[in-house]
């Protein structure tokens, strides 16, 4: 009666219990749930990835540096980054060294895409090597080809305003909130019109690249800042 | 900015570019390069392990040594590479520093000599990398510790010369082994505990019966006893806390600590009990003040050093002990409440309510077992089981850590014992090598006159007895030589040799045979090589004067303004001293090379002229420092003593 009745319940909650501990190990058998939020082994594996250039020989016919030159290049490079590839985390992490007052994670995204031209999500030393070969030894049409790029976000050969906001927006957080004069809340906008009045010529809207060079190269400024990092290296 | 990261400086300028199609302003020009050197490879020599690296490397942190312009200090041109005399293993930490950016430390390294190279290469220790700062830190306070526990106990030994009887008596009370009367007190308290808690227990023992038939405790039965017992323990314990009470520097801080706390815990009960015998009302908080006189079996933990780590110990686990004993209530809570719903419908159960089922959990968890509370239903018993396996698992956890905590602090302590006994030892020995370098001054000087003096007599086969002196050795005496000659006074040197080996070198048919058996050492007239004394350095040689009481001999002082006979030159000698000194203590020979002789001396030179110093050669190196035998001081005219055989004195008066 009364006795019988409470063990019975007793032996019911045992039941109960052992039940829900089975359902959850199942539900964990099958990935549905994780109990243990270890991603570091992830990240192990991601780091075993490992990429090797290729030859001296190749890259110094490919790119504009001499043997030297690449490296200093490889070394410093391979330094920074011992598996050989630069992923967007670690350029983002280089980048933002050298900026410490902002926020420079924006800009770096843009142009870690710039340097990723096989659009792999990493940077490889072939790569690096290509894009500083076209900043530092290629002629005025190459780099303003490349800053065009850089600007084209979507890579469809117009430059939009949105896209120019965008960027920007990049730069100026890259300068961060201590400023002189402080930062006006339009001022990317602002920057932006003047660059479109100065570089639309058809006023369309958007920028192409012939209409990109075209104005750089009447610009004198324009013209002598692209010369200004030649001997970087 | 790291300096890892300057090597993608070139990289971020060339991105650069990117800004200028939509800059405002114009740019500010470039910083020209100007000794733009090609990277070079420079070798660094480290006590002859050869590292190579890049110069760029190592300009990346242009505020330490190698980065700097300092390193060309030890630019070596023969070899054109820059060599330190360090140690190789931490450089090689130094200078992969330079080359990943993080500073790392060797666990093998120690402590001491790893910051002395960080230093040396002007490198912040703070910079060690995260991996490693933690072992570093706790090694430094490691060794801080150790250092000042011995700065500590030397201290203590220290025997200050005024203290007052106050501080005595303090020390005495906190180290026994001062003084043998601290050693009594120190046993005489401890017997008297350990008969106070004797008593106590057995007091409760029944001993025998009275007619009635009933069984008394002793404590009952030789009531009188007992209390007389008790009395004269209570007494002592009271007269000692008055009495550390009286010598503690604070008191203030004394009443406060845990000790003294414990004292008057011990004694008070007896004290209460007196006033209150009378009173029934209280008699059971009499009685329950009679359970603390048990405390005084904690005074026992000023006899015993483990005592009182054990103690140290659970209060520095404080943190461990109270994680268990909350861990352990929550599962206690938690299964009592399952056993009792689990019991609830058996018959007859024990576990009427949830805080009846407390004392079954704790009796199971800790796997005590009574068997007073059983479970009777399947469930109950299933349950039952899983809180006695969950009970062993949820003590063993925080006792290791409670363990390890005592085992280090305890094996601290004996270490600690252990280093203060080994440091006598250690110093004396360290003191026998410093005595015996001093004394190398001496002999060295010993050897100096020698030389002089056979250079003069040209007799050529005593020179096997000059010691090659290293040029150190040698810079080393004659700095000390020339503090002589600024102050006018001189080192004693002490040397029974000398005086034989001068003896036997000239006018040995002065010696009296007698006197060279009996080796006598007393003064011989020594040639000093001083300017002051023109008519004694033209001594052609040594003179000997033999001891003075052996009117048999006789002094030769050639070309001295001396007389030639021993008398008139014992008198010409006295004079000598009764003009320089007023102080026949002066006689006192002194072969250390300590401020002791300087002091000693001075009172002799009261601006008078002459100056007369005793030298005493030291003994040869077969006989110790401290075997060394002085003659006794003799009397201010006569600079006569009978030495004890083995110390010859040679005296030189410094004209």
């Amino acid at each position: 009666m009364l006795t019988l009745e409470w063990e019975s319940e007793g032996l019911q909650t045992v039941g109960i219990v052992v039940i829900i501990c089975a359902s959850l190990k199942l539900l964990h058998l099958l990935g549905l749930i994780d109990f243990s939020e270890d991603s570091v082994e992830d990240e192990m594996e991601m780091a075993t990835v490992r990429h090797r250039p290729e030859a001296l020989e190749l890259l110094e016919a490919q790119s504009k540096f001499t043997k030297k030159e690449l490296q200093i290049l490889y070394r410093g490079f391979k330094n920074e980054c011992p598996s050989g590839v630069v992923n967007e985390e670690t350029f983002k992490e280089i980048y933002s060294q050298f900026f410490p007052q902002g926020d420079s994670t924006t800009y770096a995204h843009f142009l870690f895409n710039a340097f990723d031209t096989d659009h792999n999500g990493s940077v490889s030393f072939e790569d690096f090597v290509m894009g500083l070969s076209i900043l530092l030894r290629g002629t005025v049409q190459e780099k303003l080809n490349w800053a065009f790029n850089l600007y084209d976000i979507n890579k469809d050969g117009y430059i939009t305003k949105e896209e120019m906001l965008d960027i920007m927006k990049a730069i100026y957080d890259m300068m961060g909130k201590c400023t002189y004069p402080v930062l006006k809340e339009d001022a990317p906008r602002q920057h932006v019109e003047t660059f479109f009045q100065k570089m639309d010529k058809n006023k369309d809207g958007v920028v192409t690249i012939d209409e990109f060079i075209e104005s750089c190269q009447k610009d004198e400024n324009i013209m002598r800042s692209m010369q200004l990092f030649e001997n970087v290296i | 900015m790291a300096a890892g990261v300057a090597a993608w400086l070139p990289f971020a300028r060339a991105a650069a570019i990117g800004w200028m199609p939509v800059a405002n302003c114009p740019m500010p020009l470039a910083p020209a390069d100007k000794n733009k050197r090609q990277d070079e490879l420079i070798i660094l020599n480290v006590s002859g392990r050869r590292f190579q690296t890049w110069r760029t490397t190592l300009e990346r942190y242009p505020d330490t040594l190698l980065g700097s312009t300092e390193k060309e200090f030890f630019f070596n041109e023969d070899t054109k590479e820059y060599f330190f005399d360090r140690d190789p293993e931490v450089f090689r930490c130094v200078l992969n520093f330079y080359r990943t950016g993080k500073l790392h430390y060797p666990r093998y390294e120690c402590i001491s000599a790893y910051d002395d190279e960080l230093a040396f290469y002007g490198i912040l220790p703070e910079i060690i990398g995260d991996c490693c700062y933690e072992e570093y830190k706790d090694r430094k306070r490691e060794n801080a510790e150790r250092l000042m526990d011995d700065n500590d106990s030397e201290n203590n030994q220290e025997s200050l010369p005024s203290l007052s009887f106050r501080q005595t008596m303090w020390r005495a009370f906190e180290n026994p082994h001062t003084s043998t009367l601290a050693l009594v007190f120190y046993y005489v308290t401890g017997f008297f505990i350990a008969v106070s808690v004797i008593t106590n227990v057995v007091e409760t023992v029944p001993c025998g019966t009275v007619p009635g038939n009933k069984e008394l405790p002793c404590g009952e039965r030789y009531a009188v006893a007992f209390f007389c017992l008790d009395t004269a323990c209570v007494m002592i314990f009271t007269v000692e806390y008055l009495l550390r009470l009286f010598a503690a520097p604070s008191r203030y801080r004394f009443i406060r600590s845990v000790m003294s706390i414990i004292d008057v815990v011990a004694i008070m009960p007896y004290y209460i009990g007196l006033v209150m015998t009378n009173n029934e009302d209280v008699s059971g908080a009499f009685v329950t003040l009679r359970v603390f006189r048990v405390f005084r079996i904690f005074k026992f933990s000023r006899h015993s050093q483990g005592l009182r780590i054990l103690g140290y110990t659970l209060k520095s686990c404080a943190s461990e002990l109270g994680f268990l004993l909350f861990s352990l209530t929550m599962a206690i809570i938690i299964f009592a409440t399952v056993m009792f719903y689990a019991e609830k419908g058996s018959s007859a159960s024990k576990f009427t309510s949830i805080p009846a089922s407390f004392w079954y959990t704790i009796v199971t968890m800790t796997t005590l077992g009574y068997g007073d509370m059983v479970p009777k239903t399947i469930a109950g018993k299933i349950f039952g089981s899983i809180c006695s396996l969950s009970g062993v698992l949820v003590i063993a956890l925080p006792v290791p850590v409670i363990v390890s905590n005592f085992s280090r602090i305890y094996h601290q302590n004996q270490r600690a014992d252990k280093r203060r006994a080994q440091k006598k030892a250690r110093l004396a020995r360290i003191r026998v090598a410093k005595t015996g370098s001093s004394n190398a001054y001496l002999h060295s000087k010993r050897n100096g006159l020698l030389n002089e003096a056979l250079e003069l007599t040209g007799s050529p086969e005593d020179e096997h007895l000059t010691k090659t002196t290293s040029l150190i050795e040698s810079q080393h005496h004659h700095l000390l030589h020339c503090l002589e000659k600024t102050t006018g006074l001189s080192y004693l040197v002490d040397d029974p040799l000398l005086s034989v080996r001068t003896s036997t070198i000239k006018n040995h048919e002065f010696i009296d045979e007698q006197m060279f058996e009996q080796n006598c050492m007393e003064s011989s007239m020594q040639n000093y090589p001083s300017t002051r004394s023109p008519s004694l350095s033209s001594h052609p040689g040594l003179t000997t004067s033999c001891c003075s009481r052996r009117s048999k001999k006789t002094t030769h002082l050639p070309n001295s303004n001396l007389p030639a006979t021993r008398l008139r030159s014992m008198q010409e000698l006295s004079t000598i001293h009764i003009q320089g000194s007023e102080q026949p203590s002066l006689t006192t020979s002194r072969s250390s090379l300590n401020l002791k002789a300087d002091d000693g001396l001075r009172p002799n030179c009261k601006g008078s002229q002459i100056t007369t110093a005793i030298i005493s050669i030291p003994t040869p190196p077969a006989l110790t420092p401290e075997g060394e035998s002085r003659p006794p001081p003799s009397s201010p005219g006569s600079t006569t003593n009978i030495p004890p055989i083995g110390s010859n004195i040679v005296k030189v008066s410094a004209l």
